[in-house]
């Protein structure tokens, strides 16, 4: 398959990650769905099939979402009985917290978005992976309602709404009401830290280039503890392959976690439900027993 | 967290039959009444005030030509501001519904002395603040600290101008009931909340989180800044981000980061037992007014301190007034809450800088402290 995708970021080619084996399911289904509707989508066919704004720049309103499992964990991985676990008498079985949640618990597997395969994690990043692992319910910032971070908000299992005007573009996220302006007019370094990072984007032909910095590095990038630190500079890359898809990836420097950068990617699929929204899960008060439950005057468990 | 647990636990709760709380809606007029009162009184006891920080007189610039989207239609893009010391209801019905411009230089010149006086440095030799906290007298600083000093006036931007629209000085936001306050609420809606405070029996404000306001909570900001209708709070954080599609016209409350988005045309509705915290809202363009309708606000949303009922039906209208202003009027029906539907205008001001993230639920000490607190008193108590 070619999606016409410039080649050459971070030293893999697009072609190398859609291999057979990088999509799974229904992501799978869906795009080879739309490539056979579609004609080979080199760049000639991309210009002429994407919606365009009043100034020529590829159209990216709408809603879009992510498929695929990457939400569990970016790195590929089989499926398991929970992201909780605690040892059983033969194998590990799911930890009491979240035992009664049965196969709704259970993790779906997953081929990966990250470029290569492996996160290129520093050996002391290494080891607070996989203690965040062991600690899933306590750190992971998602089990809070905590705002997600970049590029973490992306491929939550929830939709994002792009709102792209000549002057400002902006992105809503279903998943906590998050969301962030793309500054299109660089302001400057961040004047503060923040879970949803400063970005600022430019089109370079007919790729939207979004560089994200400023982070508070409270913020992951999955449910298996893949972390970084507030240092983390992400680029993201938002290139329109069809009216209906975008080929979205995000370049990771992180000096301080990382050995060397390393790069996400995965295609981003618009629900053409003529009446499809964005849906409001404003999940803070979800989670107030959680957080709160145990300071009731009357505590119920 | 935020604020304000004083300033909001420190309001009038649901249920209180506003009208008779003797200042409905609470919000800014706790506040701003006495201040403005205070400045009004300085006003007419003689100048000269320093003129610098004042509004001058504001006329319509002839020149001015609206600027529109490619699409044609007015742009009301940018970040905005509905900061403004005009509180939601005039503080007396006796005023008239518009300040002479002699009386806002002195209004405003007067709050940006105070607020100058407030930014001054601390004397280092001061001595340690008394038990219980030190009360300055100045009602607002007071509430956000709870005299012990925790908000300093550098984090607060309450405003420091009166809101000017169709280029007069208003004294109160809403516009009708033409005595500019809010109107009565009916009889089912007082026997509503006088039966939720019957079988809400004997709980206390600090037993549950769910006892605690949405703002301390922050699952909302306090003072109807999302709304709709979005009002000033006359605290901080008055800021909005609008974004605008062919489609679809987007405006961010900086807090607790809230996305309305408002869809054009004629959409498919939200059947009427899902209730999202900002309503279901559709709008469409009038000639050069934006009109927004929406319906279906979320039954635990605070509305001037009211809950909304199931018909709750808020009609606003955004018009570009000027480079640096739109003007934003609002319509609330609600027959079930209130005796007539209220109305008001209320200047948007261009806002010169960014609105950053308003993180609030991820840093929430105070709600949990709250609560710990209200514990660690029962165990004393017992």
């Amino acid at each position: 398959m070619d999606f016409g995708w410039p080649s050459g970021h971070g030293g893999n080619t697009l072609s190398a990650m859609t291999n057979e084996a990088t999509f799974v399911g229904l992501a799978r289904a869906l795009l080879l769905a739309a490539l056979a509707i579609t004609p080979p989508l080199s760049l000639d066919a991309q210009s002429r099939d994407i919606p365009r704004t009043a100034s020529g720049k590829p159209d990216m309103n709408g809603l879009w979402q992510a498929l695929g499992n990457a939400h569990w964990d970016i790195e590929p991985h089989a499926a398991r009985p929970a992201l909780a676990m605690q040892p059983g008498p033969v194998i590990p079985v799911p930890a009491n917290e979240v035992l009664a949640m049965g196969a709704v618990g259970s993790v779906p597997s997953g081929y990966g978005v990250v470029v290569g395969g492996e996160i290129p994690y520093l050996p002391e990043a290494l080891e607070l992976r996989e203690e965040n692992r062991e600690h899933w319910l306590e750190r992971d910032p998602e089990i809070k309602c905590y705002l997600p971070g970049v590029p973490r908000a992306t491929y939550m299992p929830f939709p994002f709404r792009i709102f792209q005007s000549e002057a400002k573009v902006f992105m809503a996220y279903e998943y906590a009401g998050a969301m962030r302006e793309v500054y299109l007019e660089d302001p400057g370094p961040p004047q503060v830290d923040s879970w949803m990072g400063q970005s600022v984007g430019q089109w370079e032909g007919d790729t939207f280039v979004v560089k994200v910095n400023g982070f508070n590095g409270q913020t992951w990038f999955d449910r298996a503890g893949n972390h970084h630190s507030a240092g983390l500079q992400v680029t993201e890359r938002y290139t329109m392959t069809g009216p209906d898809h975008i080929m979205y990836e995000a370049e990771i420097v992180d000096p301080a976690t990382f050995s060397r950068p390393w790069t996400i990617r995965m295609p981003l699929y618009r629900n053409i439900d003529p009446n499809a929204r964005l849906g409001q899960f404003k999940c803070v008060e979800f989670v107030e027993e959680l957080m709160y439950g145990h300071l009731r005057k009357n505590p119920i468990r | 967290m935020d604020t304000c647990a004083r300033i909001r636990s420190g309001r009038r709760r649901p249920g209180e039959r506003p009208a008779s709380a003797g200042r409905p809606g609470g919000g800014g007029a706790r506040w701003v009444g006495p201040l403005l009162r205070a400045l009004a009184l300085a006003a007419f006891a003689g100048g000269p005030w320093p003129a610098h920080a004042a509004h001058a007189q504001e006329k319509p610039d002839p020149d001015w030509v609206v600027p529109r989207t490619p699409s044609g239609h007015p742009d009301l893009q940018g970040n905005w501001s509905n900061a403004t010391i005009t509180p939601i209801q005039r503080w007396s019905e006796d005023m008239d519904p518009v300040f002479t411009w002699e009386q806002v230089r002195a209004i405003e010149s007067g709050a940006m002395s105070a607020r100058e006086a407030a930014n001054a440095d601390s004397d280092p030799d001061r001595g340690p603040p008394p038990v219980g906290g030190e009360f300055t007298g100045d009602p607002l600083l007071d509430a956000a600290s709870g005299g012990t000093g925790g908000y300093n006036a550098f984090f607060i931007d309450s405003g420091d101008r009166i809101a000017i629209f169709d280029w007069e000085p208003r004294t109160s936001l809403v516009v009708h009931p033409e005595n500019g306050r809010l109107p009565q609420l009916t009889e089912d809606a007082r026997a509503w909340f006088a039966e939720r405070r019957r079988n809400r029996g004997d709980m206390g404000a600090f037993d549950n989180p769910e006892n605690r306001p949405l703002a301390e909570r922050c699952i909302m900001s306090f003072g109807s800044n999302a709304g709709p209708p979005m009002l000033p709070n006359y605290f901080y954080n008055n800021n909005y981000t609008i974004v605008q599609t062919p489609d679809h016209i987007m405006i961010m409350t900086e807090m607790v980061h809230d996305v309305r988005i408002i869809r054009l045309g004629e959409p498919e509705r939200l059947p009427k037992h899902i209730r999202p915290w900002m309503g279901d809202s559709w709008g469409r363009w009038e000639g050069d007014t934006l009109v927004v309708e929406t319906t279906n606000i979320h039954p635990r949303q605070s509305l001037q301190g009211i809950p909304p009922s199931e018909e709750i039906r808020v009609v606003e209208r955004f018009t570009r007034a000027g480079e640096d202003r739109i003007h934003y009027e609002f319509t609330v029906e609600d027959p079930l809450r209130w005796e007539e539907a209220w109305r008001g205008q209320v200047p948007f001001n261009r806002l010169d800088g960014l609105v950053y993230e308003y993180a609030c639920h991820e840093g929430n000490y105070a709600l949990e402290n709250v609560l710990r607190g209200a514990r660690a008193e029962e165990r004393r108590n017992r």
